[in-house]
This record gives C-alpha cells, sequence and structure tokens, in this order.
C-alpha cells in the first residue's frame, strides 16, 4: 500500500509535448510511472515517448482510462488546464507548473472540488510512491521504498528529508510536495489523514515553511486524529520578517505565521520537531525504534 | 509588487473609489505648482516611499499655506525615512505627494487580502482607522469584521450589509459603504492584487467615505497580464542586488549575518540558514538558485554575494533534483576564474550527478573550496570557516 498512486495508475500528462514535459514525463517513464497518454492541443494522433498523444484530455480519458493527470502547461494555462482536467472527470491531477496566477488558482481550485477532483500544487515537486510512480520533478534515485510518508512545502527540502531517512536504513512509502504557493490542493491534514489510514506507513516526516497556517491547523488535527510518530521541520527560524524568500507562501507578515509558533504548536502535540533540516533523519530513526 | 499611494489612487478613481484630489511633485517648485493647482485651503505633503508607518516617521505633514508647503516639501524630500516598516537603515524619498486636506469626523480601517484557508478574498474593516492594524488585530480582535467573498458570485448585498453592521454604520451611510467596499473588491479581482490597504479610510460630516492612504501590491505572477501596472513599477525602492539577481533567475534576499549561501530551493535555502544560526553562525543572505542553475547563474550568485563586505565564508549547499550538481560544481570552477574568490567555500552536492560534481571538483584542485558530505557538515565547516577556524 501507499498512497494517492502506485504502479498501477494511469496518467495523462497535460502539457506533454514541451520541453519541461518531455524531460519530466521521460524521467518518470523510466523510473516506471505508467503514464499511457499525453495531451497537447494540435498534436492529436501523433505519438510522444512511445505514447499516444491527444488534443484533449477527454478523448485520452476515453481512449485509456487514465486517472490521473500531471499538468506542465506554461503558468497562464495551468488554470484552464485544471479545470479540462475535472471536467473530464479526472481524479487527481499534480500541477508541477511554477508562477500559476493565485486568482486563476481560486475559479480552477472551486471547480476541481465541485467535480471531485483531487489536486496537488501548483509550484510543486509532484507526488511519488516509491518505486513505483513518480508524478513529477524529484531525483527518483533518492527515494527508495519503506515505511515513512513524507509530506512538504518545499522541493527540495523533500529530497533532504527523504535522502535523510534513507541513509539511516528506512524508506518512503510516497512523499508528497504540497507547494508553497498561497492556494494549493491537497495539504497537510488530508494527506495526514491517508498515512495515518495506510497501513504500510508507520511514520510520518512533515515539512512546513513560514507563513500562513497550515501547520498550525495541521497540529489540531494530529492531537485528535493521528497516533503515528510524526517528526517536524518548519523552515525559515531565521528569515526576517516582511521578507519574501522566494516562495510565495515563505513570507511572514506580523506575527502570524512565524517558524517558532508554528514550532511551538507542533511541540505541543507531540510531534518531534527539528531545530534544523539536518536532524530529520536522526529523529525518524528514534521514532522507528520505539 | 508594490506601487506608491499616488499610483494607487489613480487606479482607485477608475473604479470610482473616492479619494481626494492630489499631484505627485518631484521638487519643491512642483510641489508648490501642485498646491497652487490645487487651491488649498489646506493641503498635505506625504512622502512616496514603498512602507507603511509613512506619518508616524515624519514623512506626512499638513500645510496650511504655500509658504508650509514649500518649507516641508522640502524637508520630506531627500529625506531618509525610517518606519517600522523600513528597517532601521530608512528609505530615500524621492517624492511627494500633495493632496487636498480632507474633512475627517473619524477614521476607519479596509483592506483586501487572500484569505488562504478559505481560498478567496476577505474584506476586512474596522472603525479603529488611523492606528497599527496588527495591534487592532491583537488586542481587540472583535473590532475586525472580516467578510469573505467566493469569487464565483463576487460581491453582492449581503456582504455590504455584514461590513455595515458589524461598523455599526447608520442606515444613511450603509449605501455609499457599500458602494465603496464594492469598489475595493473590484479593484482586488480585476488587477490581481495580493493586497489593497486603506489606513486611514475617512467618514466626513456629510457621511462619505474617502480613501485617506492606499497600499496596493500585486500577484507577481500575474503582472504579465496588466502591463499599465507593471509600468507603475519604481526600481529606485528595491534593493539593486536583489533586481539583478532576479535578473539571472536568482532569489536574493540580503541580511545582516557572515556567512553567504548558495542554495536551490527556497525551502532549503531557509533551511540552510536555519541550520548555520543552529551551529553558531549567522547567514549574510538567503540565495536560492532556481531550478535551471548553470555555470554563469553560480558565477552571478558569487558574485553577488561577495559584494557584501561582511561575507567571511560561503555555503554552497545543492541538492539536485532538476538541478544537475556537475553543472553546479563546474559553475563554481568558472566562478572562481571570473570572480576573486577570497573567502572559503564549503560545497556540500548531494543529489543528481553528485559523485561526476565531486571528481570534478577534486581534479580541479582550487584553495580555499572545503568540500561537506552532507547539510549538517557543511554547515558546521562554513562556521568555522567564518570564524578563521
Amino acid at each position: 500500500m501507499s498512497i494517492l498512486v502506485n504502479k498501477d495508475t494511469k496518467v495523462v500528462v497535460q502539457g506533454f509535448t514541451g520541453k519541461e514535459g518531455t524531460f519530466h514525463s521521460g524521467q518518470c517513464i523510466d523510473y516506471g510511472t505508467n503514464i499511457v497518454a499525453g495531451v497537447t492541443p494540435n498534436k492529436g494522433g501523433m505519438e510522444h515517448l512511445g505514447k499516444p498523444v491527444f488534443n484533449t484530455v477527454k478523448e485520452a480519458v476515453a481512449a485509456t482510462g487514465a486517472t490521473v493527470s500531471m499538468i506542465f502547461v506554461p503558468p497562464a494555462f495551468v488554470s484552464d488546464a485544471v479545470m479540462e482536467a475535472a471536467d473530464a472527470g479526472i481524479e487527481l491531477t499534480v500541477i508541477i507548473t511554477e508562477g500559476a496566477p493565485v486568482k486563476d488558482m481560486m475559479f480552477a481550485k472551486k471547480y476541481a472540488q465541485k467535480n471531485n477532483m483531487m489536486t496537488i500544487g501548483p509550484n510543486c515537486p509532484g507526488v511519488i510512491t516509491a518505486e513505483e510512480c513518480k508524478l513529477g520533478i524529484m531525483p527518483g534515485s533518492v527515494f527508495k521504498k519503506g515505511n515513512v510518508g513524507l509530506i512538504s512545502k518545499s522541493g527540495t527540502l523533500t529530497y533532504e528529508g527523504a535522502n535523510q531517512v534513507v541513509k539511516e536504513g528506512f524508506g518512503i512509502t510516497t512523499a508528497v510536495g504540497i507547494g508553497g504557493d498561497p492556494i494549493i490542493g491537497l495539504s497537510y491534514i488530508k494527506l495526514l489523514e491517508m498515512f495515518q489510514n495506510d497501513p504500510e506507513t508507520e511514520a510520518i516526516v512533515m515539512i512546513g515553511e513560514i507563513g500562513g497556517d497550515l501547520e498550525i491547523q495541521a497540529a489540531k488535527y494530529i492531537k485528535e486524529n493521528v497516533t503515528k510518530p510524526v517528526v517536524a521541520f518548519i523552515a525559515g527560524q531565521t528569515a526576517p520578517k516582511g521578507k519574501r524568500m522566494g516562495h510565495a507562501g515563505a513570507i511572514i507578515s506580523g506575527s502570524a505565521g512565524t517558524a517558532k509558533e508554528k514550532m511551538d504548536a507542533l511541540s505541543a502535540v507531540g510531534v518531534k520537531v527539528c531545530a534544523t533540516p539536518a536532524e530529520i533523519g536522526k529523529k525518524i530513526a528514534e521514532a522507528m525504534a520505539k | 509588487m508594490k506601487i506608491h499611494e499616488y499610483q494607487a489612487k489613480t487606479i482607485f478613481r477608475k473604479y470610482n473609489v473616492p479619494t481626494p484630489k492630489g499631484l505627485i511633485a518631484h521638487s519643491v517648485e512642483e510641489a508648490v505648482k501642485n498646491a497652487e493647482e490645487l487651491g488649498g485651503p489646506i493641503w498635505v505633503v506625504k512622502a512616496q516611499i514603498h512602507a507603511g508607518g509613512r506619518g508616524k516617521g515624519g514623512g506626512v505633514k499638513l500645510a496650511k499655506s504655500l509658504d508650509d508647503v514649500k518649507k516641508l516639501a522640502g524637508e520630506i524630500l531627500g529625506m531618509t525615512l525610517v518606519t517600522h516598516q523600513t528597517g532601521p537603515e530608512g528609505k530615500l524619498v524621492q517624492k511627494v505627494y500633495i493632496e487636498d486636506g480632507a474633512d475627517i469626523k473619524d477614521e476607519f480601517y479596509l483592506s483586501v487580502v487572500l484569505d488562504r484557508a478559505k481560498e478567496m478574498p476577505v474584506i476586512m474593516a474596522s472603525t479603529e482607522g488611523g492606528m497599527n492594524i496588527e495591534e487592532v488585530a491583537s488586542k481587540t480582535p472583535e473590532k475586525i469584521i472580516k467578510v469573505a467573498v467566493d469569487p464565483t458570485i463576487g460581491f453582492q448585498g449581503f456582504h455590504a450589509r455584514e461590513l455595515a453592521f458589524g461598523l455599526g454604520l447608520p442606515k444613511a451611510e450603509q449605501r455609499n459603504f457599500a458602494k465603496f467596499a464594492k469598489a475595493c473588491y473590484d479593484v482586488y479581482m480585476d488587477n490581481d492584487a495580493e493586497l489593497i490597504e486603506i489606513n486611514p479610510l475617512v467618514r466626513t460630516n456629510n457621511g462619505e467615505f474617502i480613501a485617506l492612504d492606499a497600499k496596493m501590491g500585486f500577484d507577481d505572477s500575474a503582472l504579465a497580464r496588466h502591463p499599465e501596472i507593471l509600468a507603475m513599477r519604481d526600481k529606485s525602492e528595491e534593493d539593486p542586488s536583489e533586481m539583478e539577481a532576479k535578473e539571472y533567475d536568482l532569489s536574493y534576499v540580503s541580511l545582516d549575518g557572515e556567512i553567504g549561501c548558495m542554495v536551490n530551493g527556497a525551502g532549503l535555502a531557509m533551511g540552510t540558514m536555519d541550520t548555520i544560526n543552529y551551529f553558531g553562525g549567522t547567514p549574510a543572505n538567503f540565495l536560492d538558485v532556481g531550478g535551471q542553475a548553470n555555470a554563469k547563474t553560480v558565477a552571478k550568485g558569487f558574485e553577488i554575494i561577495l559584494r557584501n563586505p561582511k561575507v567571511k565564508a560561503i555555503f554552497v549547499n545543492i541538492f539536485g533534483g532538476i538541478v544537475r550538481c556537475d553543472r553546479i560544481a563546474n559553475g563554481i570552477l568558472e566562478a572562481t576564474k571570473m570572480v576573486d574568490v577570497n573567502v572559503p567555500v564549503v560545497v556540500r552536492l548531494d543529489g543528481t550527478n553528485a559523485s561526476e560534481a565531486a571528481v570534478i571538483l577534486k581534479n580541479a584542485n582550487i584553495k580555499n573550496i572545503i568540500t561537506a558530505t552532507d547539510l549538517a557538515d557543511g554547515a558546521v565547516k562554513a562556521v568555522k570557516a567564518a570564524k578563521g577556524e
């Protein structure tokens, strides 16, 4: 078991034939991801990376039975792509593209919810079920199979965290990069629930950032609902107030959303909070030993 | 992206958000000319910088004569204004806005921002205008009325009523306020704003509402579809190093410490700063080289980091995903040719093509380069190097 995706998941890639779409889809296929089709308007009928290309998601779904989509289209077209996927009956879409306007995502997410489609991202590394299905841009080789679930706002900290878990002799069930944009799809609470219910996952790594209050909400949820050990790191203890640190999510304005506030909230509910990401592996090893 | 008050007010006027009449001036002469044109009898001389708290810092003054305007504009233009948002170094004032004095009965507050939890814009209003709203929020949160607006239905009458009754407005003023709030919502949505803040929003003795101040920020991701807003960008308000970095797709923020950081990804970059701090060092900057890093961008990164005289060591921490470590290694080599790297550089490269990168660095055999095996090891070595150990 794992969460969200596995080796049988049929995937369609939106923006399949573009530069990014081509490179990363190729890497995903090499990893073993079951990509069954691609969608690029006006390229329907051709073959790309050995897979059929369709003009619309609807056609791709009808022909292949794809249930999950991965989006690489340029930022201005992201909301259109998300809504097209929702309209075509896709169950989960993973949005890799960085720089989608926030207003677009407001509407796209509402439409996705109306159609019961889960979304991950945008501006995220994607989701990977170790040694089965990689949907995103993460270095696949880092993610060895094991019993630790990972949820992260940050891309490279996802790799850092997974790498340490693996170096300690453990591995990953599924790792999800939720992205750091103001509006994102699946977030900590829903994913914590999935990992809690996944029999294969024995411990959970949760990586957050300054800004917003998703981690505080997660702490409340953990208190009531999560019995598996959780190890957390919140990036940005040293970030100055009012400065934007790359991610839209990584900005502190006023007192809300500081790293300390989040770390305290998580500690208070029994989460093992790391002062530096360098402790993630060690703390997981401790949790797994119990 | 942020804009100045006078620019925000030009957008407001397009949407019929009432604002006092005003004209922008770059010199004392222009300020006086503007005041004459506005007619008086009173004027407000307002420093235009991208930071709040200008009034308290002495950047907003009332003028009762043209001589006052001349004197005050002379004082404010060219001053370094320090407010709670500028940092201790303050900001140089290069423009003043000359505005008609307003008839003020009392002061309100209104803002439109994204409510991340609800994933829709929220209008926040309060009777406690003119004050630091963060203080109001922490001391008397019940005095801030929050109304979220689902963008799929837009601003409706019930939203307006919730605001008006929440603020305790009499019937005669409710319509005026509803129009004001709806217009602000429209400004926010139509222009892909990230923030609209009006503090104070004044109520006149006639029961009208006027935006006395105006602060606007925009979603950078949406600027491409708003060329007219992009044209309002004031580069002199931005940190030159941060701007230069942006041109090379680097995301740079200068800080106060001694260890320069070059990292891929915002989260890992902050995590690296936190780790340096944890081991007793201080980060000199945040620098995210992004997903497309190559030799040129890395060299540029070194150049920008080294421009800061406080930097005593550099920590390059790369976890290669899309970024390939061998490219970073080559970038480091190239940078040492282009830039005089006169401080120790601790390098930790992991992930995609890390072993190739290790070979490249080893064969190059450059003095000043210290390799590290993981994040903790790298941070410890960088802290030591900065201390000269």
